[in-house]
């Protein structure tokens, strides 16, 4: 979750949705993200919407206490099944990200589950997900996620080499994600994710291709690999700033995607966003799918996004001030925006073209057309495809993707 | 003391004895308007209830930059506290005249409207180059001069130095020169019976027939164009119909009068008075300055001398920043050319910049107020191209091109190149005459002459092309010269020279708007900085972009932008999808700024910062 919260209009007190929100409803899978707000340390380069324990003394009290965070969160989710009325869905997808979930007893994420599980019902394939910290899990935690129902986590590995993760402000050694990817194995996890980050100053070629072979070693069924975005405010930002460490060119950043696509596609995994990779269509992660192709997911936590039917909405950051309304029964939403066809039709676009189905053709118009027929020419769009009326970013086209979208969206 | 004198004459009934005309000659910042409202107050034409800082000065522009566009004639009552005249009501029209070397005819018809002058000349400054060029002006007029040092209060003022100055410029004594101070009206009275006293009056036939100069034509939006009118014979009355002696077309005087200041209607104009008629037409071009104004019947068969027509030294493309307000640009030149006779323009298309127009000045301050109208009067964006001049190509096989627009140069076996060519004067204390003599050298200038206005004070001549002068010559002057020399230049024919024509090309297509005409021994320095300014200005595409400057076929410099290889966010989740379609949405807006050149995007910003000198473009922020 990124901590800078859009502008938007403001969000009705009962958090009810309009009229047309639900229309159509039974079409769209449904998905819930659960935020843990919470983190030991703040990472130099994250932008996030957590806190440490000391960044929360004080300003929040007890209502924003890590120690009865699970029922806090237990009321939006008993709020979403007010608001979303009859809606006969079962939950698709559950996510817990972060923050780091597993600061909290494994009991509690479990708790969380449950009540996503109560009110609406999993549905019987439910991908069910939590980011995992490398220090903070170890073979019991994982065991016990397991057996309150997750069958899907996703280890923040970042890097192999002790340099980059300090730059990075990462505590945790190298090799313990590894050895997390075959605890989790052990506990009867089916889909395990790496998450990897790269250029991060200070790191070369060979550092970059030493993370690859150790995530790939330690054999997990899907990996995400991100160029490190320097967000402005946050401490990395302020260093480079200062000269004290040096900005990685985009041009680096382009040599080390491609080092990943080869690394990657190599050991068997194919690419199925501009970032993600999976040995197969059962490792993808259906939960993001349900981002990018415009399904209904509720997110319940502090600064947390929602998005059900063309109504995109967030809550308010703080998890004293989340703690407090839901406390006083009203929504913690702090805004929201209802999209227009253009604006659907516009994130359609930008949100599917990362795929490597891509979008359909038939949903531009005559200029994007156009531009994605130099776009073919240009070899940033698969020639084939093309042809059966699909936009699919090449190898090339998944680096310029902003760019081929700024185009098609004419 | 002040207060209107008893008896005033009014006007076409006033002896001409009675009348003086004169104008003040001026540099900027040397304190014209504010000795011209001190007589407003003095004359007690201007209450001190209605007073503002530069009555006179109508357009914001003008009050702004501290200089006056157009003339302005007011008629001031005055009874002389000393000397001859002492005490008899007599009539003083003063005519504003423009001070800056771009409206030299301008200046030349308000002096011919006169019949003395005031040298108006800062006290701590001394006179500048262009005060003088106006000061020989009117001396050839054989104008009365009256030498005033302005600012003697002020505690840099030298006025033994100056006066002595002004003396040998004009062949007075040093004590004949005023000294007033403008701002605390000290000396001002002395100067208005100075005027009386020697300013000769009018001479004019009574009885002939009428015979009116136009020294300045304004357009007002509500009343159509003010003419002002110097009657030389017989008389104008209201009501008649009058003949424009250039074109030939007649027009009613739906009003006459004068300005005092206000514009108050009369019965008619007498010889030598000086006044403004209405006669309904909308466009200044039909009243043309310098034109002679006579009565249908009966009128005159032989037109007052020294009508030009002005004529355009400085071409620039014009082009509105987004391209949907072409229309709106047209209009506003039209509405700007009702009130200057002097701006030419014709529609011209760029493929780099779109539709715009090709306009015509009369030198760069023109072009600067245009533009500046123009973007704060009309709300435009602009992009104006490299000022240029007007070159005279002739080809082997003898045929001849007028070139305007250096895109327009033509291919092929040229013979010879012509460009115009000025004499500029340059004052300056003595001590810059290297480095000034050094920046004319630069500029393929020939020196004429130099001469010591005082020890420490030189005037240096030169011939320059106009070319060298139009660009950023000013500015290095300045510079240069600690801010202490003044520039006038008069443009005295042309001169063949060795010019080629540079095109820049991106990606393979001319981009018209950077194609400039230079000497050949400039031509590579030229291509080499464009070419540069180019590569750090237009960013990085999805492909390799060359960037080369030729002549002709033959490449002089070369660069490439290199292909971007990222453009893409990492991530895309759920919180940050709004994020990203707001991104996406301004970075659209960013887009419509760009304009295509071929398949380059290139910024509006690489358009203004390559098409503007550096030295002006950090002027103006």
């Amino acid at each position: 979750m990124p901590s800078v919260l859009p502008d938007g209009e403001p969000m009705p007190e009962d958090g009810a949705l309009p009229p047309d929100a639900l229309r159509g409803a039974g079409e769209r899978p449904l998905g819930f993200y659960l935020h843990v707000p919470y983190c030991a340390t703040r990472c130099g380069y994250c932008d996030f919407n957590t806190y440490t324990a000391t960044e929360l003394r004080g300003s929040g009290g007890a209502l924003a206490s890590r120690d009865n965070y699970a029922a806090t969160l237990e009321e939006e989710v008993r709020l979403a099944r007010k608001v979303l009325g009859d809606d006969p869905r079962p939950v698709r997808t559950v996510f817990v990200g972060g923050g780091t979930p597993t600061l909290l007893p494994a009991a509690d994420l479990v708790r969380m589950l449950g009540a996503v599980r109560e009110e609406f019902g999993l549905a019987d394939d439910c991908e069910v997900t939590t980011e995992a910290n490398p220090e903070s899990v170890d073979p019991a935690y994982l065991s016990e996620l397991r057996e309150g129902g997750f069958n899907r986590v996703s280890f923040g590995m970042q890097s192999a080499r002790p340099h980059v993760l300090k730059i990075l402000d990462r505590t945790h050694t190298p090799g313990r994600p590894e050895a997390c990817v075959a605890e989790a194995r052990a506990a009867g996890f089916d889909h395990v994710n790496l998450d990897l980050i790269y250029g991060t100053p200070g790191e070369s070629d060979a550092d970059w291709q030493a993370s690859l072979d150790a995530a790939i070693g330690a054999g997990p069924d899907h990996v995400s690999a991100y160029a490190l975005i320097v967000e402005e405010g946050t401490q990395l930002a302020r260093r480079i700033r200062r000269g004290e460490v040096p900005m990685t060119d985009d041009d680096v950043h382009a040599d080390r995607y491609l080092m990943t696509e080869t690394a990657l596609s190599g050991a068997g995994y194919s690419w199925y966003e501009v970032s993600n990779w999976a040995t197969s269509d059962a490792g993808r992660c259906l939960h993001n799918e349900l981002y990018w192709r415009g399904a209904d997911w509720w997110g319940a936590g502090p600064g947390a996004h929602s998005h059900v039917g063309g109504v995109r909405w967030w809550n308010v950051k703080h998890p004293g001030a989340y703690a407090q309304a839901l406390g006083d029964g009203r929504s913690p939403g702090a805004g929201r925006e209802v999209l227009s066809s253009e604006d659907r039709r516009v994130e359609r676009i930008l949100l599917e073209l990362r795929l490597v189905e891509g979008c359909e053709l038939s949903l531009l118009k005559p200029a994007g057309l156009v531009a994605a027929e130099q776009a073919v020419r240009g070899g940033l769009l698969e020639a084939g495809a093309y042809a059966q009326g699909r936009a699919v970013l090449t190898l090339r086209g998944r680096l310029l993707a902003d760019a081929v979208v700024r185009d098609l969206v004419d | 003391m002040p207060a209107t004198p008893l008896h005033v004459p009014e006007p076409s009934r006033t002896d001409p004895a009675l009348l003086r005309n004169f104008c003040i000659i001026a540099h900027i910042d040397h304190g014209k308007s504010t000795l011209a409202d001190r007589m407003l107050q003095l004359t007690g034409v201007v209450d001190q209830r209605q007073m503002r800082a530069q009555y006179l000065d109508r357009m914001d522009i003008e009050r702004e930059r501290g200089i006056t566009i157009k003339s302005q004639a007011v008629r001031l009552p005055w009874a002389p506290t000393a000397g001859d005249g002492m005490g008899t009501t007599h009539v003083l029209n003063m005519i504003d005249t423009p001070g800056h070397v771009d409206f030299t005819y301008e200046v030349s018809r308000s002096l011919a409207a006169c019949e003395g002058t005031v040298l108006l000349v800062d006290a701590a400054q001394g006179i500048e180059a262009q005060t003088l060029a106006n000061l020989y002006l009117a001396m050839e007029n054989d104008l009365a001069i009256v030498p005033v040092l302005n600012k003697i209060d002020l505690p840099a003022a030298q006025p033994e130095k100056f006066s002595e100055e002004l003396a040998n410029l004009i062949g007075c004594q040093p004590e004949d020169v005023l000294k007033v101070s403008a701002k605390t009206g000290v000396g001002v009275d002395a100067l208005l019976d100075r005027v009386v006293r020697d300013v000769p009056a009018p001479v004019g036939v009574k009885d002939a027939p009428a015979r009116a100069m136009i020294f300045d034509s304004v357009y007002d939006s509500y009343r159509g164009v003010v003419t002002y009118v110097r009657v030389v014979d017989g008389q104008l009355n209201k009501r008649e119909r009058i003949r424009m002696m250039s074109t030939g077309a007649t027009h009613e005087l739906l009003e006459i009068g004068v300005s005092s200041p206000e514009m108050t209607s009369s019965d008619g104009l007498g010889v030598g008075e000086v006044g403004y008629i209405i006669t309904g037409v909308k466009d200044v071009r039909q009243s043309k300055v310098g034109d002679t104004i006579t009565s249908l019947h009966k009128g005159a068969t032989e037109a007052l001398g020294g009508y030009k027509d002005p004529k355009p030294m400085v071409f620039s493309g014009l082009y509105p920043v987004d391209g949907s307000e072409y229309p709106d640009l047209r209009e506003a030149l039209d509405k700007l050319q009702l009130n200057d006779a002097a701006l030419v323009y014709e529609p011209e298309t760029s493929a780099a910049l779109g539709f715009g127009f090709r306009v015509g000045f009369l030198g760069l301050l023109h072009l600067d107020v245009i533009r500046e109208r123009l973007e704060r009067e009309f709300g435009l964006d602009l992009i104006a191209t490299a000022p240029n001049v007007v070159y005279r190509v002739r080809m082997e096989d003898g045929s001849e091109h007028i070139v305007t627009n250096p895109s327009e140069f033509p291919e092929g076996k040229i013979s010879d190149v012509f460009e115009p060519v000025v004499r500029a004067t340059i004052l300056a204390p003595s001590e810059f005459i290297g480095a000034i003599m050094e920046l004319c050298q630069t500029r393929r200038g020939t020196l004429l002459g130099m001469d010591y206005l005082s020890e420490d004070r030189v005037e240096i001549r030169y011939t320059l092309p106009l070319a060298e002068i139009v660009f950023d010559f000013f500015d290095q002057l300045k510079s240069k010269t600690r801010g202490y020399a003044s520039l006038d230049y008069e443009p005295t024919g042309e001169q063949s020279a060795a010019l080629v024509k540079v095109d820049i090309l991106l990606h393979g297509d001319r981009v018209d708007a950077f194609s400039a005409v230079t000497h050949k021994d400039a031509a590579y320095a030229y291509g080499v900085r464009l070419v540069a300014k180019l590569r750090e200005l237009i960013p990085r595409q999805a492909f390799e972009i060359p960037i080369q400057a030729a002549i002709g076929s033959r490449v002089i410099s070369r660069e490439t932008i290199r292909a971007i290889r990222k453009d893409v966010l990492a991530k895309c989740y759920g919180g940050d999808i709004s994020r990203k379609r707001k991104l996406l949405e301004k970075q659209k807006e960013g887009k419509k700024r760009m304009k295509m050149v071929g398949s380059v995007e290139v910024p509006q910003e690489a358009f203004i910062a390559v098409l503007s000198s550096d030295d002006s473009a950090s002027k103006k922020k």
